[in-house]
This record gives structure tokens, C-alpha cells and sequence, in this order.
């Protein structure tokens, strides 16, 4: 019973990281496709996100704990840099100096 | 013309603080647990990123008055002192010890001198990082 359990957890697993695997690649398809630059933006979150379920698959297949701290990371990380690229976007400049009045 | 970033100061405002927690979460778990004073002072300062991002540099530079360059310098200062505290009780140069002690609410914990070399690590890259994102966008 135990065995086909475990075998249930790989199989999950193996085919969980395939399938996040291909969405990464039609991902980075998007990123040098992608007429735009928001199109780019995007898709490199998405990335982010996809990288925080890779992380995470791999956390239960090597049966540690110390991946939790990479996974909040990359959230934060992916975040912050979204919004930089967002404000690089539409504003021109990334952190204002805000002469006038906010 | 300033756009109404609403949304956006909104967010800001509530997830500064968890990341704050958890950077500071991870400057504490760094004797036996993945983190430590470098992860922790790099996630802190994503978080002041993050507020300058949402506010400009204006309203920010009235929150925080101490400047990030005495930042450095106190971080520098309390890693050398916790080198050099250890000549007091005639020990090498950057001897730690720990031992247990009995806290008012945590109870029974397992505090180190290590901390205290970790807090300058800590202050050092806060400093450093922020001098260095500052002094980029302060470009006129």
C-alpha cells in the first residue's frame, strides 16, 4: 500500500513538472514573440509564478522543508520587479522624485 | 498631471509589512534554518524599495532620517565591536559563545553572540543596497 503511494506521489510529480515545464516554454515563446512590452512583462511574471510551482514540485520530491523560504521569495521578488517594470512602462522613471506636491 | 495609483498605495501598505515580517523572520532563523543577516537585509530593503516605488523619494526621505551611508558605517561598527568584545574576556579575535537562558515570555531559549555579528551583516547590506538604488535614481 505504502509502495503505491509512493509510485502515485513520482507519477504526480513527474508529470506535474512536465506540464509546468511546457507552460514555461510557451511562456518564453510569448517573452521574444511578444509585440509589445507589456506582452513581455507579463509573461516574465507568469514565469515568476511558474517558478514558484517548479520550486515548490521539487520541494516534495526531495522531501525537504527548506524550499518554503525560496517559494515566499520568489513571490516578493517576481512582485517588486513587476510593478518596477509596470512604473518603467507607463511613467518613464521608476522611482519619482516628486518636486510637486503629492 | 499625477495619476491616481490607488490601487497600487493600497497594496503597498498592507504587504510592506509582511514582507517586513519576513525578512525579519528569516534574520532570525538564520542559526538553523535557511536566512540569515545578509537574506534579511536584502529582503528588508526590498521593502523600502517597494515603498519609494509606491511614493517617490520625497515622502519617504521624511520616514526614514537616519541616512542609509550612517547605516553602513553603524553596521561596520557593531561587527568589528562584537570582534573586539571578545578580547574582554581574554579570548581570541571574533570568539562567540552562547548558552541558554531563561526569557520573561519565550521561556527557555538558546541565545548566541553570533546574533549580534549577524545584526551588523544586517544593517551593512540594508545600507549598502539602498545607497546604491538611491544614488542611481538621484541621477540630476
Amino acid at each position: 500500500m505504502d509502495q503505491i503511494m509512493n509510485s502515485i506521489l513520482h507519477w504526480s510529480i513527474v508529470i506535474s513538472l512536465v506540464i509546468v515545464s511546457i507552460s514555461i516554454l510557451l511562456l518564453l515563446y510569448r517573452t521574444i514573440k511578444g509585440p509589445t512590452n507589456p506582452d513581455r512583462a507579463i509573461a516574465l511574471d507568469s514565469i515568476g509564478i511558474s517558478l514558484i510551482a517548479l520550486a515548490a514540485l521539487v520541494a516534495i520530491k526531495l522531501n525537504t522543508t527548506f524550499f518554503n523560504e525560496v517559494i515566499l521569495l520568489i513571490g516578493i521578488l517576481a512582485f517588486i520587479g513587476t510593478i518596477a517594470v509596470a512604473k518603467f512602462i507607463e511613467k518613464g522613471v521608476i522611482i519619482e522624485h516628486d518636486r510637486d506636491k503629492s | 498631471m499625477r495619476t491616481n495609483d490607488l490601487i497600487l498605495k493600497t497594496t503597498t501598505n498592507i504587504i510592506v509589512f509582511i514582507i517586513l515580517a519576513f525578512s525579519f523572520k528569516l534574520f532570525l532563523a538564520g542559526h538553523n534554518m535557511p536566512g540569515g543577516g545578509f537574506i534579511g537585509g536584502l529582503m528588508t530593503s526590498g521593502a523600502i524599495i517597494l515603498m519609494y516605488l509606491t511614493y517617490g523619494i520625497g515622502p519617504i526621505n521624511k520616514v526614514f532620517r537616519v541616512p542609509f551611508t550612517i547605516l553602513v558605517a553603524i553596521g561596520l561598527s557593531i561587527a568589528v565591536a562584537t570582534g573586539i568584545g571578545s578580547f574582554i574576556f581574554g579570548q581570541p579575535f571574533l570568539s562567540h559563545t552562547d548558552g541558554y537562558f531563561y526569557l520573561p515570555i519565550l521561556g527557555k531559549s538558546h541565545l548566541a553572540t553570533a546574533v549580534l555579528f549577524d545584526v551588523g551583516v544586517y544593517l551593512t547590506v540594508i545600507g549598502v543596497t539602498m545607497t546604491i538604488i538611491l544614488s542611481i535614481a538621484e541621477d540630476r
